[in-house]
């Protein structure tokens, strides 16, 4: 098969002061110079943070209305949906108008990849993901978070959808039923 | 921290009495302090966490600040293994392999849910964890976790080979926990 192109040559025999990689080195030294009066990108971590966008999605975190009340229902929908199955629920019943609570709610933080499934099938706005991200852990049983840590990270959030005030009232849900809701993300915190 | 060299408080120049100038520790802290201010670590890439593991050691995070840029591609050269990404039945065994070939004392991190878990992978050619394979002293939840989570882990290994330290003086085995039952 015929040879296509033409090969590359070697350099010329490099000099005297090549032979002595002065100029190598004076090179090297300049790009190293010239680097020193470049802005610094370097960000000094545990100091400084990044600043989250509002829709960063960090670890996942239950919510509160505003009267302190659980608003997770129980309803298994995230527990379904959870691409690694990483939630686990036991419901209970709870006698405040709304039938069902949960009585475990864990997720396995090592398991969960903050895809917002979970945030985004809950029809209660009962699970968000927070903007934690810098969560580590010695060994696996701490990593798995229990319901009371869980409702300590998400904190309190305003509940849009008001179910207590619909379902015990007497007029019943046909009022309130088709008000708009809002979703307000990244108000948690 | 106990032993730790510092320099000398401002006015303490011109001071004659030999206490001033003397820094007494003991060798288990001083060793402890230079073990944990020279991290090396090996990085076990095997999935996109190792992205964020290279964008850790790049200026913008730059790992160089905790002491452990010198990443060692060679284990013999390493004492942190970060075991980053998913670890397959079928590269389990490498990866045990070049743990075993780290020199003590040693320490891992397994970064990120998949590595930590098996994250999403609930399948038959994943380890469900590589605590399976190996003893992890840190866990870093995320899929992958921030360059700023990974640094969270190192600086908590950090306070591991110090608590290490004092605990072999104190004569108690720094022993690793076995992974707690019912936690997959």
């Amino acid at each position: 098969m015929p040879v296509s192109g033409k090969p590359v040559a070697r350099p010329a025999r490099p000099g005297l002061l090549e032979f002595t990689y002065l100029p190598s080195i004076l090179k090297g030294m300049w790009i190293t110079l010239r680097h020193m009066f470049r802005p610094k990108v370097t960000m000094q971590y545990p100091e400084q943070r990044w600043s989250l966008p509002d829709n960063y999605r960090g670890l996942p975190a239950l919510v509160r209305d505003e009267e302190e009340r659980v608003k997770c229902v129980a309803c298994f929908l995230c527990e379904y949906v959870c691409p690694p199955k990483a939630i686990h629920i036991e419901a209970q019943e709870i006698q405040t108008g709304v039938e069902k609570g949960p009585r475990v709610f864990e997720i396995n933080m090592l398991r969960c990849i903050m895809c917002g499934y979970c945030e985004e099938v809950c029809p209660e706005q009962a699970i968000f993901l927070t903007k934690e991200y810098t969560t580590v852990g010695v060994n696996r049983a701490e990593m798995i978070f229990p319901k009371e840590k869980l409702l300590e990270m998400g904190g309190i959030r305003p509940d849009p959808i008001k179910k207590w005030q619909r379902l015990t009232s007497k007029q019943g849900p046909s009022e309130t039923a088709h008000e708009p809701v809002c979703a307000g993300r990244g108000t948690a915190r | 921290m106990n032993g730790t060299p510092r320099d000398l408080p401002a006015g303490m120049e011109g001071s004659h009495e030999l206490e001033q100038w003397i820094l007494t520790t003991r060798l288990a802290d001083y060793v402890a302090w230079g073990r944990k201010n020279s991290l090396w670590p090996m990085p076990m890439g095997l999935a996109c966490c190792a992205i964020e593991l290279m964008a850790m050691v790049a200026p913008r995070y730059d790992v160089a600040r905790f002491g452990a840029e010198a990443l060692r591609f060679s284990p013999r050269q390493a004492d942190l293994m970060i075991v980053a990404g998913t670890v397959t039945k079928k590269m389990a065994p490498a990866l045990k392999r070049i743990f075993d070939q780290m020199p003590e004392p040693k320490w891992v991190i397994s970064m990120g849910a998949f590595a930590s878990s098996g994250g999403m992978f609930r399948s038959y050619p994943v380890v469900q964890g590589v605590d399976e394979i190996i003893p992890v002293d840190v866990y870093i939840p995320g899929c992958p976790p921030r360059p700023e989570a990974l640094i969270e882990g190192i600086m908590r290994v950090q306070q591991l080979v110090e608590e290490g330290a004092r605990a072999a003086q104190t004569g108690a085995r720094a022993g690793r926990p076995a992974p707690a039952a019912g936690t997959r």
